[in-house]
C-alpha cells in the first residue's frame, strides 16, 4: 500500500552498490597491470617478522619468544620488522573541487582518483606492501582486508571544502606516499606537506588529475565562474578573453608542481579524466617501482 | 487613417515607434545576462581582470532583430488593414445607411449578406461614420449610431418570411428624414412595385449603391391535389442552364417522429423558369405530409406547408339495415370501412347527428327513404360542397326512389327491380367492366380480370344519363354514374357496397375507385367572405430561413385577413387553426411569378461579393513572434548556452503555438491505466459532487485497507472514474453512489458501462438513503437511480436470497449494514429453475458474477476511514454501531471477494467446511 518504500530500498541499494563497483574496477584495473613484468614478490618482505636475537639485558621476559627458545638452550627475543619503511600511504582529495565533470560522459575527477588509488592499493598489497591513508583515518596495513576497508574509506571520503590540502599525518618516516589532487586550490599547503614529508625522508609521488575543461579552459561570454562548493567566485566579462592567462596559470601550477616534486625527491604526473586510468596506474607502478618502494634489496 | 493600401484601426499607437531609438540605447547598454558556471579552476582566475573593460556589447544585429519584433508588436497593436478598397468609396465620410430588402428571398443569401454587412461597418467604423440599418420588411425610422453598435447587433438581423410591401417602403421613405447620407442597399433582386419612389428618395439624400447576389432563387408553389398526386411547381427567378431541384416531403412516420417521407427531383429544362412534377402518395401516407421543402435552399420561399387539403377526409358511413347480426362479412359497411380505413376519419352515428360535424363525405349503402329533415340537411350539406356516396341494394331496388322522377340526392332515375346477370333465370354470364372512360375520375386505373357484376340496378335512359355515368359494365349499362349538385356530389354505385352483387368490393379496384371520388372531393380553399368574422389562431409559423417555429403567443388573425392580406409582422406565413380546420398560408401563392429587380441605369449595381479586406494585425504579431523566437536562440547562442536540446525545445514551442493537449492526455491515460492495472484497484463513479466523491474515496480507501489487512487482496489507492472520459475496464468493481441531481451519463458512456457489465464488471449503486421510499417509489435518489440505470443491460433483479453466495464469500453474512442497515440489497435474481437439493445448505445459483448490486446502506461512509485509520462518520451508537461498521467492512470484504472469485464459493466442495462452520 505504502508506496514510499520502494525509493528507500533503491536508494539504499544504490549507496550499497557503490562499494563493490569501485573495488572490482580497481581489482580489474590492478589485474590488467600485474600481467606485465613485475616479479618483486619476496618472502618475508615486509613481514612482520624481522629476525630472532638472543635476549640482552632490559628486554622483558615478556618479550621472548619461546617456541624459538625452547628449541636452543638460549633465549630469544622475536623482533618485528620496521613497519615504517614498507608502508604506502595515500591521500586523496576530498575537497569539493574533485566533484566535477565537464561532461556526463566524464567520470567526475574524485571519482577518477580514488579508483587510481585503490587500484594502485591492490597492487601495492598483492606485492606485500601495507598501504594505508594518511591522516587517523586508516593505519597501513596488509591484506585483502584492508583493501575492502579502504574502498569503504575513500567512498565515505566527501569533504565539504572547496579544495584539500595534503594531510601528513600518520606519515611514518621514509616511508612511502601518493598523493592525488587537482593541486587546484592553495599552493602553500601543498608545499608545506611535501617539505614536511621530505624532511621526514618519506618519498613519494603526486598525481594531477584534472578535467579536460579544466586544461582548455572552452569557455566565452560573460561568466560567473563558482568553485563547486560555492565559496569563491569570479565574474568576467568575456570568457574567452581570460583563456590565454588561465591556461598560463595553470602551467605555472604545473610547473611549480614538477619543481617542488623534483627538489623533494618525489615524482610528479599529470593525468586527464579523459585519458584511460590503465595508464595512469602503470605509471604509478612504475613509479613506485623505481623509486625502489620495497627497498629491501637496495636498488 | 490610412498609410498606402493599408489602413490602421488605432493609428495613435504608431507614436510608440518613436521609442525605438531609445529601446536600442538601452538595450545596447544592458550587457547579456552572465551565466554562472561550476568551475574548479576559479582558484586560478582569481586576480585576473578583463583586459576590456567595455562590455561585451550585445551585437548589432541582434539589437536589430529585436528592434523589429517590438516594432512588429507596435504596428501589428495598431490594428492595420490591408483594405483594398476602391480608395474613392473609402475616402467618403458622413452617415452611411444601409438599406436591406431581408426578405425571404434575402435569405439564401444571408451569410453573404451578413458578412458584406459587417465588412462594410467595419469600414464605417474605421471612417469615424455614423451608420444606420433599415430593414424593408419591418422599416423603423433610421437612428445614427456608431458602426461598432450595430457590428454588435448584427448577428440578431434576420430575414423575414415576407417581402416588403408597397406600404412599408412608403414607410420607409417617409421615415428618412432630412439629413443626408450615403445609402448602400442590399437587394434580394425580386422585381417588386414601390422601389422606383423608395430609391428616389434616397437618391435625393446621397449617392445609392445597390448590392445583390447573382445567385438564383427558387420558390416552391403551394401543393395542389390533382387526381391521385400531388403536384408541385418550383418556380426561379431567371431562366437558366438544365438544373434540377430535389423536393422534400416532410410530414411524420406512424410514430409519430417527423422525417422526410417522399422526394420528387423536379427538372427545369433550359431557358425554361417553371419545373413541374407531380408525387404520387398513397392517401394514408398523404394524411401524415406537414410541409414540402426544395432541399438546400435554406428560404422561406422553399417550403410550402400543407393544411387541410393534404388531410385525411372525414366520412360519415350510415347503413340501411344493420340487422344482420353476426355476419360481418355481409355488413353493407365492411369493404367500405376496410377500404377506408388507412385514409379517412370515419364517423359513426344517426345521420342527423353527424351532419353538424360536417363530414367531406357521406356514404348511404343501400338507404333508400330518407326522412323530410334529413332530405333537407342533407341537400343543403351537399351544395355546400359536401359529397354524397350512395350504393344500391336490395332496398333501393325495391323502392320508389327516384323512379319516375329524379330525385334531387340521386344521380339518375332508376328501373324497378334492377335486374340479375349469370343466374339461373337470366343473361348470360356475369358482366365485367368495361374500360373507363377518358374524362371519368377512375381513367387510367386497372381493371381487374376477375371482377364481375351479378346482379345492378339500372339507370332509366335520360338525356343527362351519358354525361353522368363515369364507369360502366361491358354490355355499356351505367355502373356508377355522378352528378354535381350546388358545390358537391351525388354518387352512386349501381351495386351493393359488399360482395353480395359483385366482387368488386373484393378486388384493390375498389379502393382505388373511392381513393379518386374521395379526393377529387378535396376541400377546397375557403373564399375570403366565407371566413369573415372568424378568428385564426397560429400554429406553427415559417421564419425567413424556412425554419418551422412553434408559435407560441402570437395573436389570431381575422379570417378574411388570413386569405387575402399580405404577409407582414401580424400576419406570418404558418399553419393556422380555425373554428373547423387547419389552413396553411404560404410565403409563395399559387402564382409567383418571380421576377428580376430592374434597376435604372444610373444606378450603380454589385455583386455581394467583393473582397474582404484582410487585418494583417495577426500576421505582424506573428512574425514579432518568430523574431523574438530567433532572437532567444541567438542570445542562447552567443551566451554559450544554446545546447541542442534548448534549441530544440524553443523550436518546438515555436512551431507548435497551440499546446497538443493530446500527447499530455494520453499519457496521463496511460499512467491511470498503468496505476490501476498494476495493482487491484477499486474504482468509485465521480459524480460531480464533490464532498460525496471524498467520501466516496475515503469508504474505499477504508474498504481497500481493511482488505490489505484481513485477506490477500492488496488492493492500491482507490481511483475516481469518470464515465465519460476513462476506461472502465481495469476496475472490478465501481462504487456508484446516487445523488438526485447527477447528471445522466451520455449515449457513449452507457454503451461503455453495457460493455463493462457484459465482461464481468461489477457496479454497487448505493442511493444512501436507507431506501425509506423502497425502490419503484418516489424517492429523489431512487427516481434518479430508474433513470441512470434504464439504458443499462440488467438482468432482472431479487433481494439477496438467504443461499446467495455473497453471503459466504469470506465471511457468513446475513445482513448487509452499512450506516444504515436493515434494508435489502437488490441482486441479480437466481434463474428460475434453481432448486435447493436435499441436505445442501444452498442451491447451485448463478454461474457468475451479479453485475449489479443495489442497495441504500450508505457503505461508504460506513468504510470511510482517514489517513490514520480513523473512522470519519459515526455509525449507529456504542458497541453495536461498532458491530454494525464491522458487519459493513465484512460486506465489503465478501463483495470485493465475489467479484474476484466469482461463484467459486458456490462450489459444492466448501458445504462440509461450511456445514461444519454453520453448526449444522
Amino acid at each position: 500500500m505504502t508506496s514510499q518504500d520502494t525509493p528507500l530500498r533503491a536508494r539504499s541499494e544504490a549507496e550499497a552498490g557503490r562499494l563493490p563497483p569501485l573495488l572490482a574496477r580497481a581489482e580489474h584495473l590492478a589485474g590488467a597491470v600485474l600481467l606485465g613484468e613485475h616479479g618483486r614478490r619476496r618472502a618475508g618482505l615486509g613481514d612482520d617478522f624481522w629476525q630472532y636475537r638472543p635476549v640482552q639485558p632490559g628486554d622483558s621476559r615478556r618479550m621472548i619468544d619461546w617456541r624459538r627458545s625452547a628449541r636452543s638452550d638460549a633465549q630469544f627475543v622475536r623482533e618485528r620488522e620496521w613497519q615504517i619503511a614498507q608502508s604506502v600511504m595515500l591521500w586523496v582529495d576530498g575537497g569539493a573541487s574533485m566533484r566535477f565533470t565537464s561532461d556526463k560522459t566524464l567520470p567526475e575527477k574524485a571519482d577518477r582518483a580514488r579508483l587510481l588509488s585503490l587500484a594502485v592499493a591492490v597492487l601495492l598489497n598483492r606485492g606485500g606492501e601495507r598501504v594505508g591513508l594518511t591522516g587517523a583515518a586508516l593505519p597501513p596495513r596488509r591484506g585483502e582486508a584492508q583493501i575492502a576497508r579502504l574502498a569503504a574509506a575513500l567512498v565515505l571520503e566527501d569533504g565539504a571544502s572547496d579544495y584539500a590540502s595534503p594531510d601528513t599525518r600518520g606519515l611514518p618516516p621514509y616511508g612511502r606516499a601518493l598523493f592525488v589532487s587537482d593541486f587546484l586550490g592553495d599552493f602553500d599547503p601543498v608545499r608545506r606537506a611535501l617539505t614536511e614529508a621530505a624532511d621526514r625522508g618519506v618519498q613519494g609521488l603526486i598525481l594531477q588529475t584534472l578535467d579536460p575543461a579544466e586544461e582548455a579552459f572552452p569557455y566565452r561570454g560573460r561568466t560567473i565562474f563558482e568553485s563547486v562548493g560555492g565559496t569563491m567566485a569570479h565574474e568576467t566579462l568575456k570568457a574567452s578573453d581570460l583563456r590565454a592567462r588561465y591556461v598560463a596559470r595553470l602551467a605555472a601550477r604545473k610547473d611549480e608542481l614538477a619543481a617542488l616534486a623534483s627538489a623533494t625527491g618525489w615524482q610528479y604526473h599529470c593525468h586527464h579524466t579523459s585519458e584511460s586510468p590503465q595508464s595512469a596506474l602503470l605509471w604509478l607502478y612504475r613509479a613506485f617501482d623505481r623509486g625502489s618502494v620495497a627497498g629491501g634489496s637496495g636498488t | 487613417m490610412t498609410i498606402g493600401p493599408v489602413g490602421f484601426a488605432a493609428p495613435w499607437l504608431l507614436v510608440a515607434l518613436a521609442a525605438l531609438p531609445i529601446l536600442w540605447l538601452i538595450l545596447r547598454a544592458v550587457p547579456p545576462a552572465p551565466i554562472r558556471r561550476r568551475f574548479p579552476g576559479v582558484a586560478l582566475l582569481l586576480g585576473l581582470s578583463d583586459d576590456d573593460r567595455v562590455t561585451d556589447r550585445t551585437p548589432w544585429w541582434l539589437l536589430l532583430l529585436r528592434m523589429l519584433a517590438v516594432a512588429a508588436v507596435i504596428i501589428g497593436l495598431a490594428g492595420p488593414v490591408l483594405d483594398p478598397r476602391d480608395p474613392s468609396t473609402a475616402k467618403r465620410d458622413g452617415p452611411l445607411l444601409l438599406v436591406m430588402d431581408a426578405s425571404w428571398a434575402s435569405a439564401r443569401d444571408w451569410p453573404a449578406q451578413r458578412a458584406l454587412m459587417d465588412t462594410m461597418l467595419a469600414e464605417a467604423g474605421r471612417n469615424g461614420r455614423p451608420v444606420s440599418v433599415l430593414r424593408l420588411t419591418d422599416p423603423e425610422a433610421p437612428v445614427f449610431r456608431t458602426a461598432e453598435e450595430w457590428r454588435s447587433r448584427l448577428a440578431g438581423l434576420a430575414p423575414e418570411p415576407w417581402v416588403p410591401t408597397t406600404a412599408m417602403m412608403e414607410e420607409a421613405a417617409a421615415s428618412l428624414g432630412e439629413r443626408s447620407f450615403e445609402s448602400r442597399w442590399l437587394s434580394d433582386g425580386l422585381r417588386r412595385d414601390g422601389r422606383a419612389a423608395l430609391l428616389a428618395a434616397l437618391e435625393s439624400r446621397g449617392s445609392v449603391t445597390v448590392m445583390q447576389s447573382p445567385r438564383p432563387v427558387i420558390a416552391l408553389a403551394p401543393a395542389v391535389l390533382s387526381g391521385g398526386s400531388v403536384e408541385l411547381s418550383a418556380h426561379r427567378l431567371r431562366a437558366g442552364p438544365d438544373r434540377t431541384v430535389t423536393v422534400e416531403a416532410h410530414g411524420r412516420d406512424p410514430s409519430g417522429v417527423p422525417r422526410i417521407l417522399a422526394t420528387l427531383p423536379l427538372d427545369f429544362a433550359a431557358g425554361e423558369t417553371v419545373a413541374e412534377g407531380g408525387l404520387n402518395l398513397p392517401s394514408e401516407l398523404r394524411a401524415r405530409l406537414t410541409r414540402f421543402e426544395i432541399a438546400g435552399q435554406a428560404h422561406a420561399g422553399a417550403v410550402t406547408l400543407t393544411d387541410d387539403s393534404l388531410r385525411r377526409r372525414e366520412v360519415a358511413l350510415i347503413a340501411g339495415r344493420e340487422d344482420r347480426e353476426g355476419l360481418e362479412l355481409l355488413s353493407p359497411l365492411h369493404y367500405l370501412e376496410q377500404a377506408l380505413a388507412p385514409a379517412a376519419d370515419m364517423l359513426d352515428g344517426a345521420l342527423m347527428d353527424m351532419l353538424p360535424a360536417k363530414p367531406d363525405v357521406i356514404v348511404l349503402a343501400d338507404v333508400a327513404t330518407l326522412s323530410q329533415a334529413e332530405r333537407d340537411a342533407l341537400m343543403e350539406w351537399t351544395e355546400n360542397g359536401g359529397m354524397l356516396l350512395r350504393f344500391a341494394g336490395p332496398r333501393l331496388a325495391a323502392s320508389d326512389v327516384s323512379r319516375r322522377e329524379e330525385a334531387p340526392l340521386m344521380p339518375v332515375r332508376l328501373r324497378a327491380g334492377g335486374r340479375t346477370v349469370g343466374g339461373a333465370m337470366s343473361w348470360g354470364e356475369p358482366k365485367s367492366l368495361a374500360p373507363f372512360p377518358e374524362d371519368s375520375p377512375f381513367a387510367g386505373l386497372d381493371i381487374p380480370d376477375d371482377v364481375r357484376v351479378t346482379a345492378q340496378v339500372m339507370a332509366q335512359p335520360d338525356p343527362t344519363l351519358a354525361d353522368r355515368v363515369i364507369a360502366q359494365l361491358s354490355d355499356g349499362t351505367p355502373l356508377v354514374t355522378r352528378k354535381g349538385v350546388g358545390a358537391g356530389q351525388v354518387v352512386l354505385f349501381h351495386v351493393t357496397a359488399n360482395a353480395e352483387w359483385s366482387s368488386l368490393p373484393l378486388s384493390g379496384l375498389f379502393v382505388q375507385m373511392l381513393e379518386r371520388l374521395a379526393v377529387s372531393a378535396s376541400v377546397a380553399r375557403p373564399a375570403p367572405e366565407d371566413l369573415e368574422g372568424t378568428t385564426w389562431r397560429p400554429v406553427q409559423v415559417l421564419d425567413g430561413l424556412g425554419r418551422l417555429d412553434e408559435a407560441g403567443t402570437l395573436p389570431g388573425v381575422d379570417g378574411a385577413r388570413l386569405v387575402s392580406a399580405p404577409l407582414g409582422a401580424d400576419l406570418r406565413p404558418g399553419v393556422y387553426q380555425g373554428p373547423d380546420r387547419w389552413l396553411a398560408r404560404n410565403v409563395i401563392g399559387s402564382d409567383p411569378a418571380l421576377a428580376p429587380a430592374a434597376w435604372p441605369p444610373r444606378v450603380d449595381v454589385t455583386s455581394l461579393s467583393r473582397p474582404a479586406e484582410t487585418p494583417l494585425g495577426g500576421w505582424l504579431l506573428g512574425l514579432a513572434l518568430g523574431l523574438l523566437t530567433a532572437d532567444i536562440l541567438a542570445s542562447l547562442a552567443l551566451s554559450g548556452r544554446l545546447w541542442p536540446a534548448r534549441a530544440a525545445l524553443v523550436l518546438a514551442m515555436a512551431l507548435t503555438l497551440t499546446p497538443h493537449t493530446g500527447h499530455t492526455q494520453s499519457g496521463e491515460a496511460a499512467q491511470r491505466a498503468i496505476r490501476a492495472t498494476s495493482e487491484v484497484v477499486l474504482a468509485h463513479v465521480l459524480t460531480g459532487d464533490e464532498q460525496l466523491d471524498e467520501t466516496a474515496r475515503a469508504g474505499l480507501v477504508g474498504l481497500s485497507e481493511t482488505l490489505f489487512f484481513r485477506t490477500s487482496v492488496e488492493p492500491a489507492a482507490p481511483i475516481g472514474v469518470n464515465l465519460e472520459t476513462d476506461e472502465l475496464a481495469f476496475y472490478p468493481l465501481l462504487y456508484w453512489p446516487v445523488t438526485p441531481d447527477q447528471p445522466i451519463p451520455s449515449d457513449p458512456a452507457y454503451a461503455k458501462l453495457n460493455e463493462y457489465l457484459r465482461t464481468g464488471g461489477m457496479i454497487l449503486f448505493d442511493t444512501r438513503d436507507a431506501d425509506v421510499a423502497g425502490f419503484g417509489t418516489a424517492s429523489p435518489t431512487g427516481a434518479r437511480l430508474q433513470r441512470l440505470v434504464r439504458p443499462l443491460d440488467i438482468p432482472p433483479l431479487e433481494p439477496v436470497p438467504q443461499d446467495h453466495v455473497l453471503t459466504r464469500t469470506f465471511y457468513l453474512l446475513q445482513d448487509f449494514p452499512g450506516r444504515h442497515s436493515g434494508r435489502p440489497v437488490w441482486v441479480e435474481a437466481a434463474p428460475p429453475d434453481a432448486e435447493k437439493i436435499e441436505g445442501m445448505p444452498f442451491r447451485d445459483l448463478n454461474d457468475n458474477v451479479t453485475p449489479v448490486v443495489i442497495g441504500g446502506n450508505d457503505w461508504a461512509s460506513a468504510w470511510a476511514m482517514d489517513e490514520n485509520g480513523n473512522p470519519l462518520f459515526p455509525v449507529g451508537r456504542g458497541f453495536a454501531g461498532e458491530r454494525q461498521r464491522e458487519l459493513a467492512y465484512r460486506f465489503g470484504v465478501n463483495l470485493v471477494m465475489h467479484v474476484l472469485t466469482g461463484n467459486y464459493k458456490s462450489d459444492q466442495v466448501h458445504v462440509p467446511a461450511l456445514l461444519d462452520r454453520l453448526g449444522q
